[in-house]
């Protein structure tokens, strides 16, 4: 019985690795790298500087085009601003509103109440400023890309060798731009295509990370775009990584609480369960 | 040793003005206090009242993301946004409700797979096998459904998937889809019942676990020995306080489990994609349901137009399509004819070595179904999957039932007592 149960983990191992090679060789889009991030982890958090000066980076540069629809600004608070800076921050936004009692739309200035206003009136207006294609809200978009919101568990039968979170496909994303398609890139693909060169098309743009790699949005951040108020030097990478941080707590502004409260439920079960184990070892001395 | 004793509360003069009125104490007495429960069941006998208990923590907190939740397609998605981000702890609810659908198949399914193996369906406990097979049933519809609120790109899609299954019936295959969609496409309507059928399901499920359980105790729990309960005094326990220790037991260790995934991995088991607003004019590029459906969903993808089976025998009556969406649904219903399709008398597989060896390729086969039905159909998952669901089908009809009449099995224990009695201690 132990050999038969033995034969089929191995089957299992075998299948497994057998398949993900086969992922590999096809020269699809690469997985992004896993980082560290500071909320990872049975007590992780949010890195508060980190996030603030990605929330800068999110208002100074993405909210051009992306709208945060699901974040008010009151939220903030969250990422350890105070009323007043939260106050300043919504006094910045002109909100339209209304009706008022004369059945007018008016525009006044942003209360923490408020939703973080989009850069765009909708949908259709979106798209026709981007060439088409909406760029997508950024509330959840840690969790609704692959790998999805954090997770202390990141090995499955699906990906054995462990798999990277949303929020690294998103600085993988941010930071995998390139002028020009990349030699070694072209090499391969070429390997994989009987001889044809990638070719990308006009008005899209190269990133290594982006599934089939032309990409609509061009490098949205270039080096010192952004004076950060902490005196950080404004890097790509280090602005990709902030605002990565940011975009994990919009998706998540849970994360901390549900920890928190996560680790003293497994306290409490801990000793609850050994101690019904106990009295079930008591009540059974008799029958045993 | 043990004691069949009815609780001194039963002459409190309360309970017995009651009880004379309303028997519930006696009830209660006769199906706790003085029910025999075998003395030797194992852990893998736990499950079966963790299902119980899962089965009411998704009603209860069900029942409050309901207070919270709008099934509208232009609200839905942020109504759920709303519960985890404002409402008091419904994060909490929501995660615990989220992973208590994974918590509940996985339990079920050990709870099926115990009783395969122990062979708990064979004669007098047809019924109570038939009824458990029926809630899976219902459990899998009423899953399928509440995956689909939260309206997401997977809500959307894989409602989209399943319903079309039903057009490969012919003649009545359209109308009756459109019939499942209150319209032309999944759209309101559709999200509309499926929200009313996911909070009626629930309570018929109930229904038929209390069925279940009235079975159950007609003839008492099976055992790992599987032979019957000869001497009450010397084979059984009353179930309480032995199996309602030995349950909570249990319930704690599942709840260490159970709290991992919700408060450290609350997303393990979903899908990114559901994380954006369903639409109708994006496809998904992989669309897979929920783990506890991929085996199923391994099964209907096996049926190609060039897959031997269907090529040989059923091609001349029907579309691939149709015939993968019978095979998927006839591999559940199939199992409600296991009491019949087993002939042997011995229920337990411990005496059943080939039957036992074949129950533990059935388990590995499932589990390549499931990563089967994970994958996209390329290379050479396409023929594992075929001949998976081949094996599938043909140890439940052909191989299961051979080896059950052909097999010689090894002497059974004269009773569960002696069978737990170390042999210098038999009386």
């Amino acid at each position: 019985m132990k050999m038969m149960k033995l034969i089929a983990v191995a089957a299992i191992a075998t299948g497994i690795a057998a398949s993900s090679g086969a992922a590999l060789a096809a020269g699809d889009t690469p997985t992004p790298p896993s980082r560290q991030w500071s909320f990872t982890g049975l007590f992780g958090t949010f890195d508060r500087a980190a996030a603030q000066r990605g929330f800068q980076v999110y208002k100074n540069v993405c909210s051009a085009c992306h709208s945060l629809n699901l974040i008010s600004i009151r939220n903030l608070h969250g990422l350890g601003y105070n009323d007043d800076e939260i106050k300043a921050v919504a006094a910045g936004y002109q909100v339209k509103d209304g009706p008022n009692d004369d059945g007018e739309m008016f525009e006044r200035p942003g209360r923490p109440a408020d939703r973080f206003p989009s850069p765009f009136p909708n949908a259709k207006a979106a798209a026709a400023a981007n060439g088409g294609a909406a760029p997508p809200d950024l509330s959840l978009i840690t969790k609704a890309r692959a790998g999805g919101g954090d997770s202390a568990i990141r090995v499955s039968l699906k990906h054995p060798g462990g798999y990277p979170l949303g929020v690294d496909y998103i600085y993988a994303l941010l930071t995998g731009y390139s002028e020009k398609v990349p030699a070694d890139f072209q090499k391969n693909w070429a390997a994989h295509h009987d001889g044809k060169p990638f070719e990308l098309p006009d008005g899209k743009h190269f990133n290594m990370y982006f599934p089939g790699h032309a990409i609509s949005m061009a490098p949205p951040l270039a080096e010192g775009g952004v004076e950060y108020g902490d005196g950080t030097k404004a890097t790509v990478a280090q602005m990709a990584s902030d605002i990565s941080m940011f975009l994990a707590w919009t998706a998540e502004p849970e994360l901390e609480a549900r920890k928190n409260l996560g680790i003293k439920v497994l306290l409490f079960l801990l000793l609850l369960t050994a101690m019904l184990y106990a009295l079930k070892r008591k009540i059974w001395s008799d029958v045993h | 040793m043990a004691q069949f004793q009815k609780p001194a509360w039963l002459d409190n003069s309360l309970v017995k003005w009651v009880d004379h009125r309303l028997p519930v104490f006696t009830f209660v007495s006769h199906e706790l206090y003085e029910y025999p429960t075998p003395r030797n069941l194992n852990y893998w006998w736990n499950f079966g009242s963790l299902a119980g208990i899962v089965l009411v923590i998704m009603i209860v907190t069900g029942i409050t993301l309901a207070m919270h939740y709008t099934p509208h397609t232009a609200f839905a998605f942020d109504s759920v946004e709303r519960i985890m981000r404002d409402v008091n702890y419904g994060w909490l609810i929501r995660y615990i409700h989220m992973n208590g659908g994974s918590a509940f198949f996985i339990v079920v399914y050990i709870h099926i797979f115990r009783g395969m193996y122990f062979g708990s369906y064979k004669s007098p406990r047809e019924i109570l096998w038939i009824l458990g097979v029926v809630i899976l049933l219902l459990m899998m519809a009423t899953a399928f459904m509440g995956y689909v609120l939260p309206w997401g790109q997977m809500s959307f899609w894989g409602a989209t998937v399943i319903t079309n299954l039903f057009s490969a019936l012919p003649l009545i295959g359209d109308p009756i889809v459109k019939w499942l969609w209150g319209g032309f496409v999944v759209d309101n309507p559709t999200l509309n019942r499926f929200f009313s059928l996911h909070y009626l399901l629930p309570f018929v499920i109930v229904g038929l676990v209390f069925l279940h359980l009235w079975a159950l105790h007609m003839h008492h729990s099976n055992n790992p020995t599987g032979v019957d309960i000869k001497d009450k005094g010397k084979d059984t326990t009353p179930f309480h306080p032995y199996y309602t220790i030995k349950d909570l037991f249990g319930l704690g260790v599942l709840m260490i489990v159970f709290c991992l995934f919700v408060f450290f991995a609350p997303n393990y088991f979903g899908e990114a994609d559901n994380y954006i607003l369903a639409n109708p004019l994006v496809t998904p590029p992989h669309i897979v349901p929920e783990w506890y459906f991929l085996p199923y969903y391994a099964i209907l993808r096996a049926f190609t137009t060039d897959y031997i089976p269907y090529a040989w025998f059923l091609s001349w009556v029907m579309s691939a399509k149709l015939a993968g969406v019978l095979a998927m649904f006839g591999s559940i219903l199939l199992l409600l004819f296991l009491p019949w399709l087993d002939r042997s008398r011995v229920r337990s597989a411990t005496y059943r070595p080939v039957h036992r060896a074949l129950f533990w390729v059935f388990v590995l086969n499932g589990i390549i179904l499931g990563y089967v039905g994970g994958h996209p159909p390329e290379g050479a998952l396409v023929a594992i999957g075929q001949w998976s669901t081949f094996y599938y089908f043909f140890h439940l009809i052909i191989l299961l039932p051979l080896v059950s009449v052909l097999e010689r099995t090894k002497p059974l224990p004269d009773s569960i007592a002696a069978s737990v009695m170390k042999p210098q201690a038999a009386e």
